[in-house]
């Protein structure tokens, strides 16, 4: 059992039906969700998904269109709300010409209680780095100072929106050590991704959201579940909204001439599929591995939303 | 924690300091930013106020203290106009504003501190004109005028200040300093912030009452008695009016910036 740090277990942060829609576009659609304490959630989704959009709606960058957002119960939009909370967001740059401890000095001095200087430099790996101006670091040293930004003002709540994007698998692995400490301690994480690999790594829970929608929700081990099954690839004449449509079927794709799909059970969708052509040829079945599942997981739910549409 | 416990257990002071500090320190390590605030005004003092000294209007006044006033205002009205407008549309466009908007910073305290920035920068621009003045330009004056003069100046980057704000939230990261540059010249020469408005043709002069920038050039001038007489009020009147137009397209430009940033 790990330390917690609110010992009533109300949430620390929430979405209620929240719904941002920027012009005709609709980021975030109704969206109800809610991060508890001492937990490291994964909000996982392709790009455009409103990941993003559903952070800055938690920290109070942008104004719900219906619906509300909370943090530590109160409303993001004030500074107070904030205290408790560090964000690690997508930006490009931060000023060039700050050293990185005159950086950490400023933003640690919003806060509080501020973690010691020294402590955030070693969690974010930035020894030796502290005289160096932003300007002058590499790509990689750029995305741990925003590590240290975050961590500095000791929070307990750390939102990480697509904190190793772009990073090399050693980095990457550098970031997630960060991350499951903050855990160990109890903190709660609240983390971005668009690769699988990372939320299934890092996350006690995975939201799988697409289109500004929830499609699933639940354990690492429970999302895998749900999407684990079958890739079938085979050359059909068939057409491939006529393929995608069958039962049991959660996504289907082309791939050059041959079309590809993922399935629960491999066996009555293959009866299927000779039924309907008895030319079909060049059959193969094997395992999906996880991120085809990520993405039979995203597909199947824009499928089930275009039969409600039909229906 | 309250709102009220957090403004206890924080030392807001030291906030807007190290803010201010901080925005100093960015810009004076920015040459493109030092070099062209401070030296253009200084350059252009040297050659049309210390070079060409003989060859002013004779007899009217002593174009090294006249151009003292107008240069002046034109390096505290750049400082201003650069330093905050270019500098917010770059942090804006990087997404520096917004990171700091997700931290528990005292909303108006960036603004504090680059107008804090403005304010030094001004003051750093108005001394080293002064010496140069003082002495290339061969300029006496009591210690209460030069004081007076100074101050004059740099409360004026208060005004344009403001309207670096409004387009900072208007103009992109690599547009701004061109949207700059393209309204400051002309409105600095318009209103004979370069040479004597007096040398103009009629038709600039008249054109000159509708320039922010001319204002802020005759109250300079006021100082030394070198004005055109017109009243004291009218010239504050405008500015103060352009400083609350500017907020208000500023604050037009920072909730279209609020609807925008999406990702």
């Amino acid at each position: 059992m790990k330390p917690t740090i609110e010992s009533d277990g109300r949430p620390v942060a929430e979405l209620r039906q929240a719904v941002k829609r920027y012009g005709p576009v609709t980021a975030v659609a109704s969206i109800d969700f809610a991060v508890r304490p001492g937990e490291v959630v994964a909000l996982l989704g392709p790009n455009g998904a409103g990941k993003t959009t559903a952070v800055q709606l938690l920290l109070g960058l942008v104004r719900p269109s219906a619906g509300e957002a909370r943090l530590f119960g109160r409303d993001p939009r004030s500074p107070a709300a904030r205290v408790r909370a560090g964000a690690m967001l997508q930006i490009a740059k931060v000023p060039e010409t700050l050293k990185v401890k005159e950086h950490l000095h400023l933003i640690s001095s919003y806060y509080p209680q501020p973690l010691p200087e020294g402590e955030v430099i070693a969690a974010a790996g930035l020894a030796g780095l502290e005289d160096r101006l932003f300007g002058k670091l590499s790509g990689g040293q750029r995305q741990r100072v925003l590590f240290a930004l975050a961590l500095c003002g000791n929070p307990d709540l750390l939102f990480l929106d697509e904190p190793t994007v772009g990073l090399d698998v050693e980095s990457r692995r550098v970031f997630w050590g960060g991350i499951e400490e903050k855990a160990a301690q109890g903190r709660s994480v609240l983390l971005t991704t668009h690769y699988l690999e990372e939320a299934d790594a890092l996350a006690d829970r995975i939201v799988l959201i697409n289109r500004g929608r929830i499609v699933a929700e639940g354990t690492p081990a429970e999302i895998k579940a749900r999407a684990a099954g079958r890739k079938v690839r085979c050359r059909t004449a068939l057409r491939l909204e006529e393929v995608a449509a069958l039962t049991g079927v959660h996504g289907a794709r082309r791939d050059g001439e041959l079309t590809e799909l993922f399935v629960a059970d491999a066996e009555p969708v293959i009866r299927e599929l000779l039924r309907r052509d008895p030319g079909l040829a060049a059959l193969e079945v094997r395992g999906a591995d996880l991120e085809e599942a990520f993405l039979a997981l995203t597909g199947a739910k824009e499928k089930e939303e275009k039969e409600e549409v039909a229906a | 924690m309250s709102a009220q416990a957090l403004s206890q257990k924080r030392n807001l002071p030291r906030i807007y300091a190290l803010e201010a500090k901080y925005e100093f320190l960015k810009l004076l390590r920015l040459p493109a930013y030092v070099v062209p605030t401070l030296a253009f005004p200084l350059v252009f003092y040297l050659l049309f106020g210390v070079a060409m000294k003989h060859q002013g209007p004779r007899g009217t006044f002593d174009l090294p203290t006249y151009l003292l006033a107008t240069y002046g205002a034109f390096g505290v009205m750049n400082c201003a106009l650069f330093g905050l407008g270019v500098g917010l549309a770059v942090e804006r466009g990087q997404g520096w504003l917004l990171f700091k908007r997700a931290t528990p910073m005292p909303p108006l305290a960036p603004y504090a501190g680059k107008l804090a920035m403005c304010l030094l920068f001004g003051t750093i621009m108005v001394t080293l004109l002064f010496a140069l003045g003082a002495t290339a330009g061969g300029v006496h004056l009591p210690l209460s005028t030069w004081l007076s003069l100074a101050g004059v100046q740099v409360a004026g980057a208060v005004p344009f200040a403001a309207f670096g704000l409004a387009i900072g939230y208007w103009a992109g990261p690599n547009s701004a300093p061109a949207v700059i540059n393209l309204i400051s010249l002309p409105a600095a020469f318009g209103s004979g912030m370069w040479f004597p408005i007096q040398m103009m043709p009629r038709l600039v002069r008249n054109l000159a009452q509708f320039l922010p920038p001319y204002h802020y050039a005759q109250l300079s001038l006021r100082v030394l008695g070198l004005d055109r007489g017109e009243p004291a009020a009218r010239h504050v009147a405008v500015l103060v009016a352009f400083t609350a137009a500017s907020m208000v397209f500023a604050w037009f430009g920072y909730r279209r910036d609020e609807g925008k940033t999406f990702g």
